[in-house]
C-alpha cells in the first residue's frame, strides 16, 4: 500500500517537472529583456517625493522633464519643452511644449496643466496634492522659483524670485520630471506605486525588495527603445551582484566593488564603464568665523556673529592649512584606500563639471614643506588636534575610519597629533553644520550638474551659518561669494565657467578645506551590451541600451530535473 | 489542556504589552534621527520639522507611545515612515519568502541533523562518530555569508546549475495566491515556476540549515545516548528486538523532548528573518525588512514587526509545549 502511494506521489512529481520542461520549450523568447543588478529598492516612485539613487534610477526611465542632459554631460538640451526663453530681467523662462507627447498607460497628452501641477504641488501648499508628499528637493534646490504659470494648453512660464542661471541644471533633475495630473487624481497618495510618466518605459510591476519591471512604451515621441523590458533587480550584497552579472542572470550592474575591478578586467565576457564621480570628499579645517542667520534668508547680511564651539586657534593661520594639506599623501590614500578607483582631488569641485580650473596642481604631497609653514607660523612641535571621521561610508570616502587613521599617520610624520573621534551619522550632521569639530571628514555628491550646487552649497560665506551649514570650514571669502553671486546672474554657460574657475583659485588658496579625492563611478555590464552611457550624475539612462543576441541556457533546469528524477526512479526500485 | 492554552495565550497580551514598551523607549533612546533619514542629507530644518510633526516625533514620549498603542489596538500598526506603506501590508508581502525559506531550512536541518545525531550515538567513538561531531563544529562556527558566497560562486557561477538570487528567474511568471511560491505553482499548476522555484530555494536553505543542523544533530547525539544507556533499552535487546526497532522505535521517541525544544527556537528564530542569508541570496524576507528599516530609524515598522516576532515566537513555543504531549504522553497541562 505504501509503496503504492509513493508510486502514485512519484507519477505526480514526474508530471510537475515534464510540464515544467514542456512549458519552457512552447515560450520562445522574442523579447529581449534587459536586467539591472541594483544595490537596493527604490523607495518611492514619484520623483518629487524621492532622495535615494534607487529610486531615482528607476524614475529616471519613466519619467522626462521639460530639459534634459545631453548624453554624458550635464549641458541641457529640450525634452518635454522644445525651446525656451528668458525674459529681460531673467527673471522668467517661456517654454514652448511638445506637442503630441502622450503619458503611459492611455492618460493622454502633456499639456500646461500637468505641467504646472508636477511644480505647484511642490510649493503651493493650496495645490490639492501638496500635502501627500515630503517634497524634500524643493526647499533645498528650488526656493527661487517663485510660481509657475499656465500661458496657454503648450506654453508654461516659470517666475523666478531672482535670476538663477544655475536653475536651467536643476530644471533637468528628477524632481521637477513632469507627472500626469489625471494619473494623480487617479491614484492619489498612492501615486509612488502607479507612477506614469512620458518617458521611454512605462511601469509594469514592482515586488518590493525584488524587483521592479517597465516595459518600452509603444507611444514614445522618440523612436521606441531597443529592450522591450527592462528590470531592475534588487541584489543587495556586492559579491553576489558580481556573480550574477558572470552567470548571466543579470546584464549590468552598479556600485562595484573597487576590490573587484580587475575580475572585471580581465573577464572577457564582462565590460567595466567607469569616470570619475560627481562627488569631493574633503577634510574641513574649522576656522571659526561662522554666523547665525537671524532674519532665515540663508545669506550672510544682518546675521549675528557668534563663537563656533568647535573653533581651532591655530587654523586661523593659513600657513597651518596649507601645512595640513601639504602633509597628506592623497596619492597613497587613493591607491590604497580607494583602490585606485578615484582621482585624487586638488580642487572642490568633480572634473567632469564645467567650470573646473585645470591650471590648478593644489598642494603637493610633502611634509618637509609642511614642517616648515608650521614653524614659520609658530607650531614647531606641532598640536593636538581631533579629527572627525564619518560613521558611515559614502561614495566619496568609502571607507572613512581607514582614511582617518592614514590621515593620523601623515600628519603625525610632521608632528601634528591628531585623535579620532565619530558619532551616530545624524547627530555627526547636525554637530559638524553646528561647528563642533576641529577638523571634520565629509563629503558630497553633486545634485544636478551644476559648479554653484558644489561651490556655493559648500565653501561659501552664505553657507556658513551655524547649526545649518553647509560650509563647515567655516571660512568667509567676500570676494569668493561675489563671483559666485555673478556667475548667478548670466545665463551664458562660457561666461559662468570663467567665474567658477576663479572662484576654484581662490578656495584653494584660502584652504580652508583639504581636498582628498573624487571616487570614480564604476558600472559593469555584460560585453553583449551596447549603447550605455555613463552619467556624471549617477543617474542611469537605458534608452540608448541594446543588448546583442545570445544563445539559450536552460542546463540548469535539466540538471536539476535529472536530479530529481534519478532520485525518484531509484526510491522506486529500491522498493 | 485547553485551559492551559487559553491561560498561554492570554500570557501573551502581557508579553506584547511589556515588549511594544521596550521597544518604543529603545528605538528612541538610540541616537539617530529618523526625519533627517527620510528627507536626506540636504534637507532643510522646515522640511525637517514638518515630518516630525507629521509622524508625531515632536511630541513627549509618552503621548507617541498612547497615539500608537491606541492605533495598535485597532488593528493598525500605523505606516512605514520610509515608504509610506502600511506597516501590516509591509509584513504581510514579505512574510511567505521567509516562511518557505524557514521550512525548507527547518526541514533540511531537522531531517539530516536528526539522523546524523542517532548515527553518530549508535556508534559512539567510531569514526563516524568522530566524523559527524566535527562537520557539526564546522557547521556551527562557519559564517554564513561565507558559506552562502561559496555555494553561490561553485555551484551559481562556475557549475552554473543553480540559479544566484532570488525567488523566481526574471520572465517567468507566477500568479501570487498565498505568496509561497511552491505552494502557488502546485495551485496554478505551473510546472515551470514550480522548478524554478526550488532550485531557488536549495542554496538558501541549506545555508540556512547549516548552523540549526549541527545543533540539532549534538543534542539528538547527546540525549540518544543518555536514553540508549537506560534500562529499558537493555530489556529492549534482551527480548531479541532488532537494533533498527530499538534505536528507530523505542530510544528516538524518548530522545525527541530535548530536541524537539531545540527545533522550536530555531523555527522561532527564523521567523525573525535570517538577515544575511537573504542579503547574499537576494530573497525579500523580513530579516532584510527590519534590519533596513532599523538603519533607516523607521520606528514604525521595528515596533510593529517587533510585536509580529514576539508573537510567532510566544506561539511557537507554546506550539512546541503542546507537541510535547504528543511525544511523551506522561507530560499534561493542567
Amino acid at each position: 500500500m505504501k509503496t503504492k502511494l509513493k508510486a502514485i506521489a512519484a507519477v505526480l512529481v514526474l508530471v510537475t517537472l515534464l510540464a515544467g520542461c514542456v512549458g519552457q520549450e512552447k515560450a520562445p523568447e522574442t523579447k529581449t529583456i534587459f536586467i539591472f543588478g541594483s544595490s537596493g529598492d527604490a523607495v518611492r516612485l514619484d520623483p518629487a517625493d524621492v532622495t535615494d539613487g534607487e529610486s531615482i534610477q528607476r524614475m529616471d526611465n519613466i519619467h522626462e522633464g521639460l530639459v534634459e542632459y545631453d548624453g554624458g554631460t550635464t549641458n541641457i538640451r529640450a525634452c518635454l519643452a522644445t525651446d525656451w526663453n528668458v525674459s529681460d530681467d531673467k527673471k522668467t523662462i517661456t517654454f514652448n511644449l511638445r506637442k503630441g507627447v502622450q503619458f503611459h498607460h492611455g492618460f493622454g497628452e502633456v499639456t500646461a496643466d500637468d505641467v504646472v501641477f508636477s511644480f505647484a504641488r511642490q510649493y503651493d501648499s493650496s495645490n490639492w496634492y501638496y500635502d501627500k508628499g515630503e517634497w524634500a528637493y524643493w526647499g533645498y534646490m528650488y526656493t527661487d522659483i517663485e510660481s509657475v504659470e499656465k500661458l496657454d494648453t503648450y506654453k508654461v512660464a516659470i517666475h523666478m524670485r531672482q535670476p538663477n542661471a544655475s536653475i536651467m541644471t536643476s530644471l533637468a533633475m528628477f524632481t521637477v520630471c513632469i507627472v500626469s495630473e489625471k494619473a494623480a487624481q487617479q491614484y492619489g497618495e498612492d501615486y509612488f506605486k502607479n507612477p506614469v510618466g512620458t518617458g521611454p518605459f512605462e511601469f509594469v510591476e514592482w515586488v518590493k525588495d525584488d524587483h521592479i519591471t517597465l516595459r518600452a512604451f509603444e507611444d514614445y515621441w522618440r523612436d521606441p527603445p531597443q529592450i522591450d523590458e527592462l528590470v531592475f533587480k534588487v541584489i543587495p550584497d556586492p559579491s553576489a551582484r558580481l556573480m550574477a552579472l558572470q552567470a548571466g542572470e543579470v546584464h549590468g550592474i552598479e556600485h562595484v566593488d573597487p576590490k573587484q575591478l580587475d575580475i572585471i578586467k580581465n573577464d572577457p565576457k564582462l565590460q567595466l564603464i567607469s569616470q570619475a564621480g560627481m562627488n569631493v570628499g574633503y577634510i574641513a579645517l574649522n576656522c571659526g568665523e561662522g554666523y547665525v542667520d537671524a532674519n532665515e534668508n540663508g545669506k550672510w547680511d544682518s546675521g549675528e556673529e557668534v563663537d563656533v564651539t568647535g573653533a581651532f586657534e591655530p587654523f586661523n593661520d593659513v600657513r597651518v592649512r596649507q601645512a595640513i594639506a601639504h602633509a597628506i599623501d592623497k596619492d597613497a590614500i587613493v591607491r590604497n584606500l580607494y583602490q585606485g578607483a578615484a582621482t585624487a582631488a586638488n580642487q572642490g569641485m568633480p572634473p567632469v563639471l564645467f567650470g573646473y580650473n585645470n591650471a590648478i596642481t593644489g598642494y603637493e604631497y610633502n611634509p618637509q614643506k609642511a614642517r616648515d609653514l608650521l614653524t614659520a607660523a609658530g607650531y614647531p612641535d606641532g598640536f593636538e588636534v581631533v579629527l572627525w571621521h564619518m560613521p558611515v561610508s559614502r561614495p566619496y570616502f568609502p571607507v572613512p575610519t581607514e582614511i582617518a587613521e592614514a590621515i593620523q599617520a601623515d600628519l603625525a610624520e610632521v608632528g601634528i597629533t591628531v585623535e579620532l573621534f565619530t558619532e551616530d551619522w545624524g547627530t555627526y550632521l547636525q554637530d559638524t553644520e553646528a561647528g563642533k569639530h576641529a577638523m571634520a571628514m565629509l563629503g558630497w555628491t553633486g545634485d544636478n550638474g551644476d559648479p554653484d550646487n558644489f561651490l556655493n552649497v559648500l565653501y561659501s560665506q552664505d553657507k556658513a551659518t551655524v547649526g545649518s551649514a553647509g560650509n563647515i570650514g567655516f571660512k568667509k571669502n567676500p570676494e569668493f561669494q561675489d563671483l559666485l553671486n555673478r556667475a548667478l546672474l548670466t545665463y551664458d554657460q562660457d561666461e559662468r565657467g570663467a567665474l567658477y574657475e576663479q572662484a576654484n583659485k581662490l578656495l584653494v588658496d584660502q584652504c580652508s578645506h583639504v581636498f582628498i579625492a573624487h571616487a570614480d563611478q564604476n558600472l559593469a555590464f555584460l560585453s553583449t551590451v551596447h549603447g550605455y552611457v555613463i552619467h556624471p550624475t549617477s543617474r542611469k539612462f537605458f534608452y540608448p541600451v541594446w543588448v546583442e543576441e545570445e544563445g539559450g541556457a536552460g542546463l540548469g533546469t535539466l540538471f536539476v530535473a535529472l536530479l530529481l528524477v534519478g532520485g525518484i526512479v531509484l526510491r522506486i526500485k529500491r522498493k | 489542556m485547553k485551559e492551559y492554552v487559553l491561560k498561554r495565550l492570554a500570557m501573551l497580551v502581557v508579553v506584547l504589552f511589556g515588549v511594544s514598551i521596550i521597544t518604543f523607549v529603545l528605538v528612541r533612546a538610540a541616537p539617530g534621527d529618523p526625519a533627517v533619514n527620510l528627507a536626506g542629507e540636504h534637507a532643510t530644518a522646515q522640511v525637517l520639522e514638518q515630518i516630525r510633526e507629521k509622524y508625531h516625533l515632536d511630541k513627549p514620549i509618552y503621548e507617541q507611545y498612547l497615539i500608537w498603542i491606541e492605533m495598535a489596538l485597532k488593528g493598525d500598526l500605523g505606516r512605514s515612515i520610509k515608504s509610506r506603506e502600511l506597516v501590516t501590508v509591509e509584513i504581510v508581502e514579505r512574510l511567505p519568502t521567509t516562511l518557505e525559506l524557514s521550512i525548507f531550512a527547518m526541514i533540511i536541518a531537522s531531517f539530516f541533523g536528526i539522523l546524523a545525531g542517532i548515527v553518530s550515538a549508535v556508534r559512539q567513538y567510531s569514526p563516524v562518530d568522530y566524523g559527524v561531531m566535527f562537520g557539526a563544529l564546522f557547521g556551527v562556527s562557519m559564517p554564513v555569508f561565507w558559506l552562502g558566497l561559496m555555494m553561490l560562486f561553485i555551484f551559481g557561477v562556475k557549475l552554473g546549475v543553480l540559479p544566484i538570487g532570488g525567488r523566481l528567474t526574471t520572465g517567468i511568471y507566477l500568479e501570487r495566491i498565498t505568496g509561497l511560491n511552491i505552494l502557488d505553482s502546485i495551485l496554478t499548476f505551473n510546472g515551470e515556476a514550480f522548478l524554478d522555484s526550488i532550485k531557488h530555494l536549495i542554496l538558501p536553505s541549506v545555508a540556512l540549515a547549516t548552523i540549526p543542523m549541527a545543533t540539532i544533530a549534538r543534542m539528538t547525539r547527546s540525549s540518544m545516548l543518555e536514553v540508549l544507556r537506560q534500562d529499558y533499552i537493555r530489556t529492549e535487546r534482551a527480548k531479541g528486538l532488532s537494533e533498527r526497532v530499538v534505536v528507530y522505535k523505542h530510544a528516538i521517541r524518548n530522545a525527541l523532548i530535548p530536541i524537539v525544544t531545540v527545533i522550536g527556537m530555531n523555527v522561532g528564530l527564523l521567523m525573525g528573518g535570517a538577515v544575511l542569508t537573504e542579503t547574499i541570496f537576494t530573497l525579500p524576507g523580513l530579516g532584510k525588512y527590519i534590519a533596513d528599516a532599523i538603519l533607516a530609524y523607521d520606528y514604525p515598522v521595528i515596533q510593529g514587526f517587533t510585536l509580529f516576532f514576539a508573537t510567532a515566537f510566544v506561539i511557537i513555543n507554546l506550539a512546541t509545549d503542546i507537541i510535547y504531549v504528543y511525544i511523551d504522553p506522561r507530560i499534561k497541562y493542567k
